[in-house]
């Protein structure tokens, strides 16, 4: 088991202005003991991408609050497996349907938290994606 | 959120109760509690219409005129919203409350690659003159009046709003536009800034200014509380941290060299009601009485028109859940009845599936109904302020406005709202307070019905018809804009475009030069694209 501090990556994608979701789960996993970097509003993927980079995080969470989530999420993973940065998690958290689940999932996200998630269940799910006990189903 | 905390013992007799702003509320009241705060009737209260307001800004509340309802509105294309605003208006509804989606609030044109999958999502694309044409058209501009929910580019939509005016041959001096216009709010709790604090500020002044002499029927902001008390601040800090904002505004116009009696007559407030009914209601009848005071004292102002605190209370988003959407109905009635009870002007409701989505009809027109009923069959126009003299609630109000001078006293010694929203004060402290009461919803300090308490088992999703979002709005928007490109005079969009940048780089008024960019069918993006240009893009200070 890896006991290392996981590094993750809270972003904002996107024109969406909603915080509240992202911080409360930033000061969360920052309780949890997780070195959280927040990346604040109306950041580009790209830039959420090269900031991940710079930082070595090994997990992304998303937050998004404005529906747009299959777009932002598909382009996210297609370009980190561009970067080839395929060490690097990707979750996503925010106002997201139920049934949209799979589709993320299928997409190559890793974690999906609509909102009103525990904080426990979020972060004994990161723990184990980033420790890679986690297993997508096929 | 909102909801106060309830400590029972193990007989679920209520022990204690605390609310969000910090009160602990008693299980009786009586005549010595008000002797207890020195409870006055002429110094307290005053007479409904008179100084200080408490009671009401009119001597006859609801009798003389229902509330105005504005049930927040738009998306897709101009089109659909027209056909969405006439729908509401068919059913009852008084005024308007203009969605934009987020490319426009965001000054980006329908074909940026930033707009990308936001197209006619949250709200109404618009891109230009004709767009708001198609919005507004058949809708009486001089007989309804319009909120704008835009405030980075508030400044651009009212200059739009006067060209449809103009278009539509109504003078200007008959039109009534809201613009939210309240830029601090968005960098403390909803997000759609764009320039740096400064000239973000100074672009609300422009629109002030510029409204107080051309566009008199004009509410030019909207200070909200709502948006504040949504990302976390209690109730009494709600109010504080508006009446800070409004001192920042105010300030900005009168270092101009104008006297705050020649505008502040014309703001107006969009606040929050959600959680706890006493606690809502207090806090408006306090707020009203310190506004007034505020503005007697600080300011001057003497004019009793111009001491209203006159404001929107609706019912806020947080108070509602995802799970059993439908007591999102009843929960959203109790907030307005809370509205009603505290004399509100202008209300509006999240509907029930806001959790989910933006509203269907249907939903939207549950919200209406509440407030309609509340007016015509449940009592609510029958007399001023009920709720006077009730040992409870005058004990509660008092208690309220000194909840609300601490929490203005604390933004005065952090510098005034630009500088604590600049250094990110006012943002870590609402996060903050934000994460503990989820925590404490989470672990069953707080209730909320059918979330926490009377849940349903199991992952079953509730069957609601949810809006969808339609691709092709966004298909059709483009092909409007790219259309619109080749038809207007490119030169005239050009120097009008010229002379809003030299006004921008010159600190003078951009306003009638942003009407003139609006005449010649330049672009939201074309315009805010200027500002980008001269101002450049805030920094968000660090969250932690």
């Amino acid at each position: 088991m890896n006991n290392r501090t996981i590094r993750i990556l809270v972003a904002k994608p996107g024109l969406d202005g909603h915080d509240k979701g992202a911080k409360i789960v930033a000061l969360a996993l920052r309780d949890a003991g997780m070195e959280v970097i927040y990346t604040g509003l109306h950041q580009q993927i790209e830039q959420i991408i090269n900031t991940a980079i710079q930082e070595s995080v090994d997990i992304i969470g998303l937050s998004i609050m404005s529906g747009a989530h299959m777009p932002i999420c598909k382009k996210i993973v297609q370009d980190m497996q561009a970067e080839g940065l395929d060490d690097v998690k990707v979750v996503v958290g925010g106002v997201i349907p139920f049934q949209d689940i799979a589709g993320l999932k299928e997409a190559g996200i890793d974690g999906v938290y609509p909102g009103g998630t525990p904080f426990e269940e979020i972060i004994e799910d990161i723990q184990s994606i980033v420790s890679g006990a986690y297993t997508s189903p096929a | 959120m909102g909801v106060a905390k309830y400590i029972k013992d193990e007989k679920d007799a209520v022990k204690e109760v605390i609310y969000q702003s910090g009160m602990r509320v008693k299980p009786v009241y009586t005549p010595e509690d008000l002797e207890e705060v020195g409870f006055s009737y002429e110094e307290d209260l005053g007479e409904p219409g008179e100084y200080p307001f408490t009671r009401s800004l009119h001597p006859q509340g609801y009798r003389s005129r229902a509330w105005t309802t504005r049930q927040y509105t738009g998306f897709g294309t101009p089109e659909e919203t027209n056909k969405r605003f006439k729908y509401m208006i068919s059913h009852g509804q008084t005024g308007l409350n203009v969605a934009f989606d987020l490319p426009t609030q965001m000054g980006y044109d329908s074909d940026s690659p930033s707009a990308l999958g936001e197209v006619g999502r949250v709200g109404m694309a618009v891109d230009s003159l004709r767009d708001f044409e198609i919005a507004f058209k058949d809708i009486p501009l001089d007989r309804i009046g319009s909120g704008l929910t835009i405030n980075a580019v508030a400044s651009i939509m009212l200059a739009m709003y006067q060209a449809l005016a103009e278009k539509r041959s109504y003078p200007k001096e008959r039109i009534s536009a809201t613009p939210q216009n309240d830029i601090l709010k968005e960098m403390i709790g909803r997000g759609a800034w764009i320039f740096p604090v400064e000239d973000a500020v100074r672009l609300v002044g422009d629109s002030i200014e510029y409204s107080m002499a051309e566009l008199p029927r004009c509410n030019p902001v909207s200070i909200c509380g709502y948006h504040i008390r949504e990302s976390g601040a209690t109730p009494a800090q709600e109010i504080a941290c508006a009446f800070g904002i409004a001192r920042a505004y105010i300030a900005d116009v009168s270092d101009r060299g104008i006297d705050p009696d020649a505008f502040v007559g014309r703001f107006s407030f969009n606040f929050n009601v959600f959680g706890n009914l006493w606690e809502q209601i207090a806090k408006f009848r306090a707020a009203r009485k310190l506004w007034a005071k505020m503005l007697k004292e600080d300011y001057g102002v003497t004019d009793k028109k111009k001491l209203f605190l006159r404001g929107l209370f609706g019912g806020g988003g947080s108070g509602l859940t995802k799970a059993q959407p439908e007591n999102n109905i009843m929960r959203s009635a109790f907030y307005a009845l809370g509205a009603a009870l505290s004399g509100a002007q202008t209300t509006a409701l999240c509907s029930f599936d806001e959790a989910y989505t933006i509203p269907t009809p249907r939903a939207a027109l549950l919200s209406l109904r509440t407030l309609e009923i509340l007016m015509e069959e449940v009592g609510l126009r029958d007399t001023v302020d009920p709720l006077a003299g009730s040992y409870f609630i005058e004990t509660l109000t008092r208690q309220m406005e000194d909840k609300i001078l601490e929490e203005m006293k604390e933004i005065q010694d952090v510098g005034g709202m630009v500088s604590a929203v600049s250094k990110g004060y006012i943002q870590r402290k609402v996060a903050r307070q934000a994460y503990e009461f989820e925590k404490g919803l989470q672990e069953g300090e707080y209730i909320k019905v059918g979330f926490n308490k009377y849940a349903d088992e199991g992952e079953d999703q509730p069957d609601v018809d949810l809006h969808q979002y339609n691709e092709a709005w966004a298909d059709e928007q483009v092909a409007r804009l790219r259309s619109l490109r080749r038809e207007r005079d490119i030169n005239a969009v050009k120097t009008a475009l010229k002379a809003l940048e030299q006004a921008a780089q010159q600190k003078q008024n951009v306003m009638p030069h942003l009407v003139e960019c609006c005449r010649a069918y330049a672009t939201v993006g074309e315009m805010a694209g200027v500002f980008r240009e001269v101002f450049g893009e805030w920094q968000e200070p660090q969250l932690f």
